[in-house]
């Protein structure tokens, strides 16, 4: 009965009340459907924030790098410090970085910055300054420090030599061996070595390499600012009193953190690695 | 100064208002008057639809945007330094470029401006401001062409009434806006960066697959089965940005209201259709009206409307499109 009168009554008069309700409701649904979108949005972005908190990836960076924070903050995520670099050491963040997604690091082990740029490239390339631009040189670099992770891997702590091929022919890293090419980095592969003790490590530290070059009179481009003030790494006697000829890498003040060590250190896993952890604040 | 005001506030998320008796011309309220009286059947639009199929401007649109983004590609590849980086900065032959709103975001995070940086912001803004703003959008973002293959899924499943359309409030993408701009300069992190699908596919096109693509491919189905061309219309900042640029543009469509049948064809293929408000019947307020500056350019409308009453123009050179 009610029910007839009410339609009766929404015949009489069109514009009546249940349209405009109608409407109202509509915006009201498409006000909320808004707030939940807007807070689903803004909720997924921000967990960005929980890989970043916790570092759960701590990652190398590459040279010139700013503190971590900073460098998130000022990183605009373009790869162009990826682009120039000849060795490919560099590659950009996947989106379990969180706010780190798209912003670069090195992979030491896999590919070692070994500075055969020469000018930094990747921190001239750099459009923000995330990689600081008042570097010049790789001795000015501090990107990690080297640390002889595991001693009792070491070869060169067991007295032990090296033959054969860096990492087996798998692996496909790269580096600059100026005697072959100044300018073209080889696989390290197709490098065979035949040491009495091991001592792949220094011999392959960009900054000890460099110092060579300089004792030799040598300087890069003929550059002496180009020469390092501080060594880097040196292997120092270990006697134990065995009758075993021990020798142990020790690092030094001039390590710039590269990696080039822990890439070519011929022990699964390597021996020598990159501490992340102290990098800028130690200088 | 008014279609300022009225472009601005529809880029913030106003609906277009009705205009007001004495907005018209005299001249459009002539036309208006003849136009009541003209009958046009639907059968004699469809059949004039059918006789215009093309898709000029669309495929010059897509042309662009897979060549730009290609060329990001090439130059990585083949080591050639024509364009380098990725769309949110890079260097083309040398000269700095930084996406206005990634470039924003890295300043309000950082607090600290290089002048490289500034310099690239600086080229880009004035390109932009040359080629129409929101051109970005349709002529450049890799998004917006996989969304636009989505539409046309979704529409057809609205067609075929397998899903429905959820509209949301247009000034959500204001308040996205001013809540990216808080969270940068609050946290110190490019937060919008993250779940950028702009950034994400552009990396992703130059240095390989990522996981984050994943989102890409979320955001895609959400468009698909929940909401036609949510991210573009409801969310991305960057098309804020560049909205804010564009209405300053000498480059836009222009509408032409003499011809025009007025069967709205043209805002139904618009990602924006409010900005093509003055072609519904009665609404022109003079014979030619820029369209607005959410407009993106994208020329689908141009393609579509067989009376040619919309066209691009670039104001101060009238007819040269
Ligand atoms: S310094 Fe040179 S070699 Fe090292 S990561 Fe940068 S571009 Fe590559
Ligand atoms: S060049 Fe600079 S801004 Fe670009 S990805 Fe590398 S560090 Fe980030
Ligand atoms: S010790 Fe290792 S990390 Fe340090 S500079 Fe030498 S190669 Fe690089
Ligand atoms: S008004 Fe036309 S050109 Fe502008 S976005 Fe819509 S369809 Fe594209």
């Amino acid at each position: 009965m009610s029910e007839e009168k009410q339609k009766q009554n929404a015949a009489a008069a069109p514009t009546a009340a249940p349209v405009i309700n109608r409407r109202k409701q509509q915006e009201r649904r498409q006000f909320l459907r808004s707030l939940m979108l807007a807070a689903g949005v803004v909720g997924i972005s921000a967990m960005g924030y929980i890989p970043v908190a916790r570092s759960w990836n701590p990652r190398l960076r590459p040279p010139g790098a700013l503190v971590e924070d900073e460098f998130l903050a000022s990183c605009i995520k373009c790869g162009q410090c990826v682009q120039v670099c000849p060795v490919e050491a560099i590659t950009l963040a996947d989106i379990m970085d969180g706010f780190g997604v798209g912003v670069p690091y090195v992979d030491a082990r896999d590919q070692a910055c070994d500075f055969s740029c020469d000018g930094l490239q990747c921190i001239l390339a750099c459009p923000t300054g995330a990689l600081s631009h008042s570097l010049n040189y790789p001795h000015e670099v501090r990107m990690g420090f080297a640390r002889l992770d595991r001693p009792d891997l070491c070869l060169a702590m067991h007295g032990k030599g090296f033959k054969g091929q860096i990492r087996g022919p798998e692996f496909d890293g790269l580096f600059r061996y100026t005697e072959i090419d100044r300018w073209k980095p080889q696989r390290v592969h197709e490098q065979t070595f035949d040491l009495e003790l091991c001592d792949l490590c220094v011999r392959h530290c960009p900054i000890e390499i460099r110092i060579t070059q300089c004792e030799a009179g040598k300087p890069p481009s003929g550059d002496v600012n180009q020469c390092p003030p501080r060594h880097a790494i040196e292997l120092q006697a270990e006697d134990r009193g065995d009758g075993v000829m021990r020798m142990r890498p020790v690092v030094l003040d001039g390590c710039v953190g590269c990696g080039a060590c822990e890439m070519v250190c011929p022990t699964e896993p390597a021996a020598i690695v990159i501490d992340i952890e102290s990098t800028v604040e130690r200088v | 100064m008014n279609f300022f005001k009225e472009s601005l506030l529809q880029l913030l998320g106003r609906a277009p208002t009705r205009p007001k008796p004495d907005d018209f011309s005299p001249e459009v309220k002539k036309i208006h008057f003849y136009k009541k009286g003209e009958k046009v059947t639907l059968d004699e639009i469809r059949a004039e639809h059918a006789a215009h199929k093309s898709h000029k401007w669309r495929n010059r649109r897509w042309t662009t945007l897979l060549l730009v983004n290609l060329l990001f590609v090439v130059s990585y590849y083949f080591d050639i330094q024509l364009l380098e980086g990725a769309l949110t900065a890079s260097r083309f032959m040398g000269f700095h470029m930084a996406d206005l709103n990634s470039a924003l975001q890295v300043m309000l995070a950082f607090k600290h401006v290089v002048l490289n940086l500034l310099i690239g912001t600086t080229t880009v803004f004035i390109l932009w401001l040359l080629l129409g703003g929101r051109t970005f959008c349709s002529w450049v973002c890799p998004y917006h062409l996989l969304a636009e293959w989505a539409e046309k899924i979704h529409l057809w499943l609205v067609e075929h009434k397998l899903v429905k359309n959820h509209e949301f409030h247009r000034g959500v993408r204001t308040a996205f806006y001013v809540i990216f701009a808080l969270l940068a300069l609050g946290t110190g992190y490019t937060v919008y960066e993250t779940i950028s699908p702009t950034g994400i596919l552009s990396r992703a096109i130059i240095y390989g697959a990522t996981l984050a693509l994943g989102w890409v491919v979320f955001l895609l189905l959400f468009e698909i089965f929940v909401s036609q061309r949510a991210w573009c219309r409801y969310v991305c900042p960057i098309g804020m940005t560049y909205g804010v640029v564009g209405l300053f543009s000498p480059l836009r469509v222009v509408y032409n209201v003499e011809s025009c049948k007025h069967e709205g064809e043209c805002r139904k293929v618009c990602l924006v259709p409010h900005v093509l408000d003055p072609v519904i019947k009665g609404r022109a307020i003079d014979i030619n009206v820029p369209i607005g500056a959410d407009c993106t350019r994208c020329g689908l409308c141009i393609d579509i409307c067989p009376t040619g009453s919309l066209r691009y123009e670039i104001k101060g050179l009238n007819k040269v499109l």
